[in-house]
Parts: structure tokens; sequence; C-alpha cells
């Protein structure tokens, strides 16, 4: 009947359009990568709930919050540095810099983001931790799940829910310290204070969370996530995965003694089924690469156990390249291929985008000028003949003090600028200003020219071009 | 017609019955889930159609048990906007233009409120931003005919030009076409032009005399307008009516006369007060002390 499963057919052997989902209960492993695992969900989430209450002076009209995204202000900060809507392009390039060093690592040495640090795996650890304390190990779960309701059935759900919803609510609300000031934030939402919007929030954040670690778990991978589709394109015959090592395993028996006697070959692999039933996925690695596979190195940790308890190697299952188990099939030994067009290629465009992206964040202009031309009137005809022009202009301090500029026109035949003195820009903030350009009637209709803000501090200057327009002869 | 509903052998379903050409339908149930959000869906129409007008009848609709109504919503949303704003009203309702200008909160809020007055009062005739149009006054330049001080605009505003209030600004320019022979108002239109530099000065020599007899005593010997008089200057840049010799020899011998209406009745005080301030801070207000 399994086979039939697979094959896509139902009993009566008629084509099926769905699948439904063989919910996998995976049985609890000990070994190195379930430590890994354990120690990359301590790291995680300990930086998750963290960060947002570390704190980082900036003076005094500006969050001292080191980690802050600031909606209402249009601003992020980051430790040392300040992002503005203008730097988005910094964002920009943070992402193709993240996507090219996952395309690298993937390269290099498979998913070993989706095994170990994306939020869907760790959080559906924590939920399986919780789980399989109070519902206990797999078998005993799926015994109970389809057992009869019991008393000790409901109460052990609903500790389970509650446990679930309560580190769902807590991941949500931390998700807001995000995007407001923490210590402050945190007693207004427990007194009911804190903002529509960010109840709303914690409570998408709540559901989801709890939806996607509680219930959802390998689907998301599985059917979800676009990553494990393309991720394909990334591997190679030299890329590290998890495999199971044919070559060695095959045939597998579960008698091996009766087929010793019988003169028939065998292989290390004795059939046990321990590499499916620990795997969160819920597949078989024996099958070969899968794209439910998220390479997380369970089956390893459990097949290491059951080949030293038989006293045979370790690493029936383990990371090797395809090219390997080639090799090994044909009693050739391992050759590791690490410099290939694809790791070089991806490894190269990583350095340019780091490199872009550090100059792009080194080169940031602390004070930048925006001008607005008056569009009516487009120029005034003064009684002495002059035309005057006039000009909003955006004065953008980054700094975190504030600045006195002048302003001084070049390029105008007798241009001044009228009526402005002094410009006072508050620290990390835009200023706006109208001011009125005075230039001679003679000249082009538009004319460029340049306007100068000078530092009246540090003498410092920004330079940005305007237009000056006058009647058409 | 349905003919012969039969199970299908592939799907397990039942078929319609309908057959086209031997290609038969299956009738698949809707999916569960559409039909309950299909019954939702009715159940929420039902109950919006009692809380809420809703079925409009010949000249007017159903109002609904809530009694809600958009225009309603409106008025409270403007009677809340207008008791937000009092306060700051009654300031600049009580205090003088200047200190309106002067204090930072009753500037912008005048700037504001003058600008949106300004676009539905004004700007049909004197253009956005006080740009002027042919025949209308430019307000962001630095001439003035009746004053260019915070307080002489708030005038003008109030009482409007040859308006027909009863403190008018008013002006008129007698009609030379009656009371000169041609050639000296052609003369006298090439000695004004010369005063910017333009026209044929050739002509404008016999010019100088009748402009002084007939013109100086309100547009000033050197065209420098007397204060007060309602007069323009004329040797500035800035023509209301051209300032080519044709169109100077036109406004001598039959001369237009615009008209501005009073606002005092139309508009309130407070709009008054923030439009003068408003005008006076397109460009070419002039201060108090510098006068004419």
């Amino acid at each position: 009947m399994t086979a039939q499963l697979e094959t896509g057919l139902d009993e009566d052997h008629h084509l099926k359009y769905f699948e439904k989902r063989k919910k996998p209960y995976p049985r609890a492993v000990q070994g190195t990568f379930r430590r890994i695992k354990w120690a990359m969900l301590i790291i995680t989430l300990t930086i998750y709930y963290t960060a947002p209450w570390l704190r980082w002076d900036r003076g005094d009209h500006l969050p001292d919050q080191a980690i802050l995204i600031d909606m209402g202000a249009r601003k992020a900060y980051f430790f040392f540095i300040d992002i503005w809507p203008q730097d988005i392009y910094l964002l920009t390039g943070l992402l193709v810099f993240a996507a090219l060093a996952l395309f690298f690592v993937t390269s290099l040495i498979g998913r070993v983001w989706c095994a170990y640090a994306c939020p869907q795996t760790i959080w559906t650890d924590l939920f399986m931790l919780i789980e399989r304390r109070i519902e206990g190990d797999g078998p005993r779960r799926r015994k109970r799940d389809e057992g009869p309701l019991s008393v000790d059935k409901i109460l052990r759900k609903f500790a389970k829910h509650s446990v679930w919803l309560l580190i769902a609510i807590s991941t949500g609300g931390a998700w807001i310290f995000y995007f407001a000031d923490a210590p402050t934030t945190l007693p207004a939402i427990v007194m009911g204070e804190a903002s529509s919007g960010t109840y709303v929030t914690i409570g998408m954040f709540t559901t989801t969370t709890y939806l996607l670690g509680g219930w959802a778990r390998e689907q998301v991978c599985t059917y979800m996530c676009p990553w494990p589709r393309f991720q394909a394109a990334m591997l190679d015959e030299d890329t590290l995965t998890v495999s199971y090592e044919d070559w060695r395993g095959e045939p597998r028996t579960r008698h091996a003694k009766r087929a010793l006697a019988a003169g028939d070959p065998v292989g290390d692999c004795v059939d046990c089924n321990l590499c499916v039933e620990v795997c969160p996925t819920g597949i078989d690695i024996r099958d070969g690469i899968q794209l439910e596979c998220i390479n997380c190195g369970l089956c390893v940790d459990a097949c290491n156990g059951v080949m030293q308890k038989l006293d045979r190697p370790n690493y029936l299952i383990r990371h090797d390249t395809d090219r390997n188990r080639g090799l090994l099939r044909d009693g050739i030994a391992r050759t590791w291929k690490i410099l290939r067009p694809r790791t070089v290629i991806y490894a190269l465009l990583l350095f340019i985008t780091g490199c872009l992206l550090l100059a792009g964040l080194i080169t940031r202009a602390p004070v930048a000028l925006d001008i607005l031309a008056d569009r009516a009137p487009l120029y005034v005809t003064l009684s002495d003949g002059a035309i005057r022009n006039g000009y909003t202009l955006k004065v953008m301090n980054k700094a975190h003090d504030a600045k006195r500029f002048s302003l001084e026109v070049s390029g105008l035949y007798n241009g001044k600028v009228s009526g402005l003195i002094e410009i006072n820009a508050d620290p990390d903030k835009v200023t706006t200003i109208h001011t009125h350009v005075i230039a001679a009637p003679v000249g082009p209709p538009a004319q460029q020219f340049i306007m100068r803000l000078i530092d009246l501090d540090s003498g410092k200057i920004v330079e940005e071009p305007a237009v000056f327009r006058r009647p058409a002869k | 017609m349905p003919t012969k509903i039969e199970k299908d052998s592939y799907t397990g379903t039942d078929t319609t019955g309908h057959e086209w050409d031997g290609i038969k339908e299956l009738n698949t149930p809707i999916p569960s889930w559409w039909v309950w959000v299909f019954v939702a869906s009715i159940i929420f129409s039902i109950v919006y159609v009692i809380l809420y007008p809703a079925i409009p009848l010949t000249d007017s609709a159903t109002q609904g048990v809530l009694g809600w109504s958009q225009r309603d919503t409106l008025a409270t949303e403007l009677a809340v906007r207008d008791e937000g704003r009092a306060d700051i009203t009654a300031s600049i309702s009580e205090a003088d233009a200047a200190i309106v200008e002067q204090d930072h909160t009753l500037r912008t809020f005048a700037l504001r409120g003058g600008a949106a007055a300004f676009a539905e009062n004004c700007a049909p005739c004197h253009g956005a931003g006080g740009g002027g149009r042919p025949g209308y006054p430019v307000l962001a330049d630095d001439d003035w005919i009746w004053g260019g001080t915070l307080s002489a605009i708030q005038e003008t505003i109030r009482v409007g030009i040859r308006s027909g209030h009863d403190d008018e600004r008013y002006a008129e320019m007698p009609a030379f076409a009656d009371m000169l022979p041609q050639g000296e108002r052609i003369a006298i239109a090439h000695f004004v032009a010369g005063l910017t530099g333009k026209g044929d000065p050739a002509k404008a020599a016999a010019g100088a005399v009748p402009y002084q007899d007939n013109c100086a005593s309100c547009h000033g010997e050197d065209g420098t307008a007397v204060e007060d008089t309602g007069a323009p200057s004329l040797n500035d840049a800035i023509w209301i009516y051209g300032s080519d010799t044709g169109s100077i020899l036109k406004q001598i011998s039959n001369p237009q006369h615009g008209v501005m209406p009073a606002w005092e009745g139309r508009l309130d005080p407070v709009t008054i007060k923030m439009l003068a301030i408003y005008v006076h801070n397109l460009g070419g207000g002039l201060q108090e002390d510098a006068g004419l």
C-alpha cells in the first residue's frame, strides 16, 4: 500500500490530486549534530530576545537603543550607524550580500542555513522540545494521538498548546522591541497602554509562530518556502550534503546472520529505520537527496549510535559529496574540490558587494542639500529690473550636533541670496527653509547655477546644482 | 437536459448528466470552506443592511438602526478640527497682524491659512503664488501702488480698490484723449518710455513739458509716484498694462482702471489678517518704517 501511495495512486488505483500529510513523530536523538542544533538554538534565540535591550548612547535627542527601526521618524539605528530613508541602498546592498552569502555557503556545504539558522527550524525545534517534555517522545506521542480521547490526553494537549502560545506571544512581543524603545514599551504592553498597532503586530506574530512552529512545521519547508525549490541551482556534485553511503550500507538487511549463513552479501545498514524515525521532515535519507531534506544531520547522529552499538565504523550516513560517493562505489578514495567555478564566482561577487557596501557606508555625506524651485511664480521681475526666483531648501543634518550654515550662489551674473543670513540645522533632522535668489535679467531662460552651503564652524562646503529661470526675451 | 447521471470510474464522482460530443461534466461539490464563507457573507450583508444605510428609495434611503451617516461624521470631524484651532484663531483675532507675523506658531498657522484663502479667493486674478496676470498686479514683487507694508496690505484687502466700499482705495486717471491733441500724447508716451530707456528719444523731447504739466503731479517729476495718490511709478521695470510706447499711449488716451472687491464682509477678519501676512511674505513685503 505504501508503494501505491508513493506513486500517487489511491487504493482503487485512481490518480490522487491531493496527498494528505503524513505527520512525522520524530524520535529524540543524541549526538554531534543535535548538540550543534541546541547550541545554535540557544545562540540565535538569545540574540533575538536580548538584542533590543542593548543600549547605545547617541546624545540627548536621539534614542539610545542599539538596534531600532523607528518607523515614525523613518530612521533605523544600528549601533554606530544611523540609516536615513536616503540610505535605503545600504539595505538593498545588505540583502544582496546576504543572498550571495547564502548562495556561497550552500554551494560549499549545502543547506546549513535550513539546518541550523532558519527561524522556522529554530522555532520548530523549540516547539518540539516542549512537545517532547509534555507528551513524551515520538512513538509514545503517536500512540496517544491514535488512541482514544482521555483526560490525560486532553490535559497534556492543553498544557502543550498553552506553553506554545506563551512562546508565540513572547516571540511576537520581542519583535515589537525592534521597532520601539524596549524598556518603556514592555510595561506599556503589559499594562494594555500600547498602541493598537502594537497589539495587532504581536497578534500576527503570535499566530504565525504558533501555526508555523506548532502545526505546519516541515510543511513550511516543503511547500511554502521557495528556497528548497531553487537551492538545487547552487548544488553540484562537489557540494557537501547529508547522504547515505550506499556503497557501504547496501544491501541492507535486518537478518545479517541468516543472510551471511546463506552466503548472500551483507551491507552495514541493518535497516533499523532509526534514521527515518528521527527525521524532522519524515523522509528516508537512504532514498538519496530530496527536496524535503534540510540537511540537519540528525539521521547521522542516529545512525552513528547504532553503528557504535554494533561495533561498526561511524558515518554510514554522513556529509559527503555526490562525486565522492561515486568514487567510493568504484573503490577509489575521496577527493575534495573546493575551488570550483561557482564557489569562486560567488566568493568574488560576495567580496565585491562587501566592498561596495563598506565604501557606501564610509562615504555617506553627513550633510546633504535638496533644492526645490518655486513653480508659481517661476520668476518675479523686481522694480529695478532684476529677476528673483524662490527656492525651498531641505538641509539634511545627519550629525548628532546642531550646525550653522551660510548660503552662497555662484554661476549667476549679479546673483545673490536675498534676505537669508544663517541657516540653523537641528541635529539629526531635515531643516526646511524658503529663500530667494536675485540675479540680472540677462541670461538664458533656464540657467544652471550652484548653491553652496558653508558650515560656519568647520568651513566644510556642500554644493548642489539648481536652475534659475527668467522671462524669455 | 440531464439524461444519465453516472459514477465516473476514474475519480469516483457523479457526473451532472450533461453530455456534449461525448464530453461529460463531473459534478464536483464546491469546497466546504467556500460554502461557509458564502454563508457568512450573506449573514454579514443582512446584519449590515439592518445596521447601516443601505437600500436606496425614491428620494432617500433606509437609515439603518445605528443612525450612522457620512455627512454627520464629516460634520463631527470638522467641529473637532475647529475646536482644536479655537485658541489659535482667537489669538490671531485679538493680536495685531505685526505681532502675529513675529510669533512662530501664529505665523506658521497664518501662512498656511493665508495660502489656502489666497488660492480660493485671490489666485484667479493675481495668479498662484501672487505671480500676477496681464492687467492684474504681481503681488510677489517689490512695487506697491497702495503700500507694501503689512498694515497697508491688510487695509487694501479689507476695503478693495474702486470697489464701492465706504473706505475704498480710489484713484482715477483722466482720459487724455479728450484733453490733449494726439501729437502731444504720442510725445508724452515716448517720454514716459524714455524714463526706463525705451521709446524714441527724438520724439520724447517734445513730451517733457506736457508730462510735467499733466502727469508729474501724481506720477512724479522723474516718474517716481507721489505717495498716496494711487498712481504707479513710471521709472521702474513693472508695468501692469505693458511697457511699450503703444501700450503707454493707449493708457494715456483712455486709461484702464482695475477693480478689486472689498473683502470685508466676504471674508472674516481673521482670514483677512492671515491673507495680509501671506501676501506680505510672498517676497516683496515692506517693513513699516521703510514707507512706500
